[in-house]
């Protein structure tokens, strides 16, 4: 969308000038279902070899493909949350090739008429950028089995369980400009994924990968050839391979050289990539519908059903956070980057101060699950125990500092916080005859401070940290600081 | 719409099957009195014609999203001129 | 006991029923005339009198308890295209050899399930391409008929050659075959038998080899109407693991038979008294126009004008399908695998090794119509003149309720006689290919013999799903042309 760059700092600065770089994406994102696209066989990861596959899957001769309905749905629920046009009339094509772990000798996947049309992601960068990331297309297509190299020094092993499992091929624009967007482009697809149901967003499975296209040109120039890197598993290797693709291209064309498109590989050991020996030979995929089976003809009726039942999306939950409970947008873009992190906070936010909540959720929670490597699944701390903190807090009961204690306790030990306050005598003082008791005690003990404090009102910070010291960090620090002030006379 | 000895050799390796030149040779001249034979499609006129893509008037039919199937290695190695622990096992891909 | 291998299956279903013989008794006389004839016609691949003789002593059991099904006690032969568990299915080619399935096709299960008793697998062309079973990996199987005063042997067409061969020369009293483009039918004409292609969609593809995926069908041949009736009962069904499988139900397809053809309208394609039409075939088919008139139909000319686009644009459309169906036997999980040093190598020395040549032809035409750049031109060209042809017979039948053609060009040809020149071999299905075409159900009935004392075939061409229509057309031919001469035994051993 964006067609040149404005910004000047994502061009790479090259021996001999400014370099523009051109990135689009397709990523495979396995569909979540119990059953593969066309085969009863079961999608679950892992397994014993060639346990999770049906005749269909091994394409023994005479074997026919039937389309899961639930797959469909699913890449309807991911077209519709991508904004996307849904085809009611869509073609399930062959595409042609050899490959051990292609068992039939072709990919049932769809070329010209996809399932789900041009749709689009806003991605919101961490500088408070954002750019929209046109979307192409979206069509449904089998995954291929898997080749194990290391087991024999002459042999290679195939498995087929992954064989036919459903996946959806999500084609970008060549919107994207560096490899910190495409990073963030990769990190809201799965966000929204996530959201929808319809892919477990799991890289280090394999539920996720990304072929990476990436060109580079002179700013305004026509586009560059690109190169195509293939099957990148994890965020951080999309950022590696990215940044040393473009750079390996940018060498190449400023020695006068000429970018060749191809398939290429990238290393994670050595963060390179490499060119694909087995794809060298020209593409002929034949493509042609699969006769197999019919045109896939879907009802109005049930998008529209479907699209009823769709949960709210990380975006609008974004705009109702800030909206409903007065977040700033950075911390609601934390928060709904992950829809069980979006649901936490909900639950403690319900019907108190979201300020309050999302500094508790964010800071608090967030920061001590991260020490910890902890997802938010495993906090220790219930969305109703924090809520409940924070009542504590709301209603005088403890002060912010007694609260992150409570916080302690029950992260360690469990329980309701209204208890620990109750067992540990950790209510806040209020009672204002005790506060001034300990005040005057502070102030009389300390006859140069009270000098000092005249001329340097700032000083009354050290007397408040006095008196709640003397308190056990149980006096209310706004009765303390009040009775100080009036008793030393500043203002 | 002949074809020539190197589109013959092409089409063969797309095919993945070896062909001698004795046989490229022979299948020169057969391909292309097939392809020229079929030529004579182009006098149809089809401007305005779908492609048939369906031969019985259908809709596709939908499974429900079960497990049915699977938990077979044993067959589906069965026939397999090499296997290993229920893998099959070819020779070595190079990527 | 070679009387029993004479019985129609109506007729030794009721003498079963009756206990005239066992079906134990009824399997070993195929058996035995099998054995007998095997080494001479070819026509089965594989018997498995075993299997057999356990699947009639189980007939046996349920013919003394009452539980009779449909085709119980039957012995049939059975297409090598159909896979049969524990069996092995070869499509007739050596790149499936060793090939044993571990499952059942859903049309053999469905006459398994109706009592039949399976007596072995029978020769077809490889992969069902081609019309005179000569491209088999083992060997052409031969036709019952020869030539009067000739010991030349005829081929029995093809691709179900073994299928109509064995029919004819009683060594199996029905068999399954299957028409991609007039695979059942022109076998079935050229050996004096009845073979019948379904509505595409009527049986399920599932468990047969495929070869071209949106014209393959499944059907019977027979030794008349009724028999291949009483088959197609028991043959079609509604399978959810086709998605091209239809949900209706099946009709009852002997239960109208007799009802004749009077008050029905039978259309007559002008196209297809093509240039060059041999004189005795258009004598045959204009007798089956007077046979049908006098049987009280009413006669109308129609018009399929696309006709002579059919053979061309299924010589594209065919061999495309099947170049991506026979992709997957690549010697990696089943079959014949000849090694190489690589991946690559080994595809294409286990592929050059295991397929035969028309099937190379085939692969690579198809390879490439629907190679980069080409596709528009051929692949979906053809798709379009498809459309018009299925558009020619829907027209036609608004007018007529079924269609009367010739089923073949000539009669049986002899071994060798049109190997040279695959142009001509596939000229063979130039009346029956529409039919595939256009996805309809046709049946050939043998109407006379020809000049040189070989059957000839009359092809009548149905509505989509309304096979029983056409098969009351055929049994008015089948009445009409009387009792066909049988072919002399030369092939018995004991003969
Ligand atoms: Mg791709
Ligand atoms: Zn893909």
């Amino acid at each position: 969308m964006q067609d040149t760059l404005e910004k000047n700092e994502l061009l790479i600065e090259g021996e001999t000038g400014p370099w523009e770089m051109i990135i689009g994406m397709e990523v495979h994102a396995q569909v979540t279902s119990n059953a593969k696209l066309f085969s009863g066989a079961s999608t679950a990861f892992g397994g014993d070899p060639n346990s999770h596959v049906s005749l269909v899957d091994a394409a023994m001769p005479g074997m026919l493909p039937v389309i899961n309905e639930e797959c469909v749905a699913q890449a309807i629920r991911t077209g519709l949350g991508l904004k996307a046009e849904i085809n009611l009339y869509s073609i399930f094509d062959r595409k042609n090739y050899f490959y051990p772990d292609l068992p039939q000798g072709y990919q049932i996947s769809q070329y010209k008429q996809p399932i789900v049309g041009e749709g689009e992601v806003i991605v919101d960068l961490l500088d408070g950028s954002r750019v929209v990331v046109g979307i192409e297309r979206l069509h449904l297509e089998q995954d291929a089995g898997k080749s194990l190299h290391d087991q024999h020094p002459k042999k290679s092993f195939v498995d087929l369980n992954r064989s036919g499992v459903a996946l959806m091929e999500i084609v970008s624009k060549p919107d994207l400009r560096s490899s910190e967007q495409a990073k963030a482009y990769v990190s809201k697809l799965r966000t929204i994924l996530r959201y929808l149901g319809t892919c477990d967003g799991n890289m280090e499975e394999g539920s996720l990968r990304a072929d990476v296209n990436v060109s580079v040109r002179r700013p305004g120039d026509p586009l560059g050839t690109r190169c195509e890197i293939k099957n990148v598993n994890s965020i951080r290797f999309i950022g590696q391979a990215i940044e040393y693709e473009a750079r390996r291209q940018i060498e190449i064309l400023e020695e006068g050289g000429e970018i060749h498109q191809e398939t290429r590989l990238f290393d994670a050991k050595t963060g390179e990539t490499r060119s694909m020996r087995s794809k060298e030979e020209a593409h002929d995929y034949r493509y042609f519908p699969d006769p197999d089976l019919l045109p896939l003809e879907l009802t109005q009726g049930w998008v529209d059903s479907l699209a009823a039942d769709l949960c709210e999306l990380p975006d609008e939950k974004r705009e109702r956070f800030i909206a409903e409970f007065g977040l700033s947008p950075y911390d609601a873009s934390v928060l709904v980057a992950e829809k069980e992190r979006a649901d936490y906070f909900e639950a403690v936010a319900e019907g108190r101060d979201g300020k309050l909540a999302v500094n508790w959720v964010n800071n608090e929670l967030f920061g001590r699950l991260n020490k910890e490597s902890l997802g938010i699944a495993e906090s220790p701390v219930s969305a109703d125990q924090l809520g409940k903190l924070i009542d504590l807090i709301k209603d005088g009961t403890i002060s912010g500092k007694i609260a992150k204690d409570v916080f302690d306790i029950v992260w360690s030990e469990g329980g309701e916080p209204a208890d620990i306050v109750e067992a540990r005598g950790l209510r806040q003082v209020t009672d204002t005859g005790a506060i001034e008791a300990a005040v005057d005690e502070v102030i009389a003990a300390n006859p140069d401070k009270v000098e000092q404090a005249k001329a340097k009102p700032q000083m009354i910070g050290w007397f408040v940290g006095q008196v709640m010291k003397a308190s056990g960090g149980k006096a209310n620090p706004q009765a303390v600081n009040a009775l100080l002030k009036s008793k030393l006379g500043v203002e | 719409m002949s074809v020539d000895r190197a589109t013959v050799h092409r089409i063969a390796k797309l095919a993945r099957i070896a062909i001698t030149e004795e046989e490229a040779a022979k299948l020169e001249g057969e391909l292309s009195g097939i392809l020229d034979w079929v030529a004579q499609l182009d006098e149809v006129d089809t401007a305005d014609v779908p492609p048939m893509t369906r031969v019985e008037d259908v809709t596709i039919r939908m499974r429900e999203d079960k497990v049915t199937d699977g938990d077979i290695a044993d067959d589906i190695v069965a026939n397999a001129p090499e296997a290993d622990d229920h893998y099959f096992v070819v020779p070595k891909i190079v990527e | 006991m070679t009387e029993l291998t004479d019985l129609t299956i109506a007729e030794a279903r009721a003498a079963l029923d009756k206990k005239e013989f066992s079906a134990k008794e009824l399997a070993e006389a195929h058996l035995g005339a099998i054995e007998a004839a095997n080494g001479a016609l070819n026509a089965y691949v594989l018997a498995t009198p075993d299997q057999a003789l356990a699947m009639a002593a189980r007939s046996d059991e349920r013919l003394a308890n009452g539980e009779a099904g449909a085709l119980e006690g039957i012995p049939l032969g059975i297409k090598d295209l159909f896979c049969t568990q524990g069996v092995p299915t070869t499509a007739c080619s050596h790149i499936l050899e060793g090939f044993t399935p571990t499952y059942e096709s859903t049309v053999t299960q469905n006459l398994w399930n109706a009592g039949a008793v399976m007596l072995g697998k029978l020769n077809n062309d490889e992969f069902a391409m081609g019309s005179s079973n000569e491209t088999s990996y083992f060997g052409p199987a031969a036709n019952p008929w020869r030539r009067e005063g000739s010991d030349a042997k005829l081929v029995p067409g093809g691709s179900s050659g073994g299928s109509a061969a064995a029919v004819a020369a009683r060594l199996c009293m029905g068999a399954t075959a299957t028409d991609t483009g007039g695979s059942i039918r022109q076998p079935a004409a050229i050996t004096g038998t009845v073979g019948i292609k379904p509505t595409y969609g009527r049986c399920s593809r599932w468990g047969i080899v495929a070869f071209a995926s949106s014209l393959d069908q499944a059907g019977p041949i027979a030794r008349d109407v009724r028999d291949a009736g009483l088959l197609l009962n028991a043959m079609a069904s509604f399978d959810p693991k086709d998605t091209t499988s239809v949900d209706r139900a099946v009709p009852d397809y002997t239960a109208e038979l007799d009802a004749g053809v009077k008050g029905l309208t039978i259309g007559v394609p002008k196209e297809y008294r093509i240039e060059g039409l041999r004189p005795e075939i258009a004598a045959l088919w204009d007798k089956g126009v007077e046979w049908l008139k006098a049987a009280g139909a009413n006669i109308v000319e129609v018009s399929l004008p696309h006709t002579k686009y059919a053979l061309p644009s299924y010589y594209i459309i065919a061999p495309a399908e099947a170049s991506s169906n026979l992709a997957r036997y690549d010697g990696v999980r089943y079959g014949l695998r000849v090694e190489g040093e690589d991946v690559t190598s080994m595809y294409e020395n286990t592929r050059e090794a295991g397929f035969g040549a028309e099937v190379k032809r085939r692969i690579l035409i198809g390879t490439y119509v629907l190679s980069a750049g080409y596709y528009d031109a051929y692949y979906l060209k053809a798709q379009k003149v498809r459309t018009l042809i299925k558009r020619d017979f829907d027209t036609a039948f608004e007018s007529c309720d079924a269609i009367l053609a010739p089923a073949t060009p000539s009669p049986a040809f002899a071994m060798g006689e049109k190997t040279g020149d695959p142009l001509e071999m596939y000229l063979n299905d130039i009346f029956t290919v529409t039919v595939n075409m256009a996805g309809l159900p046709g049946i050939s009935v043998p109407a006379g013999l020809s000049s040189e004392g070989t059957p000839l075939g009359l092809q009548v061409i149905g509505r989509p799903f309304d096979e029983a229509t056409m098969l009351r057309a055929g049994r008015a031919i089948e009445i009409a042309a009387g009792p066909l001469a049988r072919p002399e035994d030369w092939w018995s051993k004991a003969a």
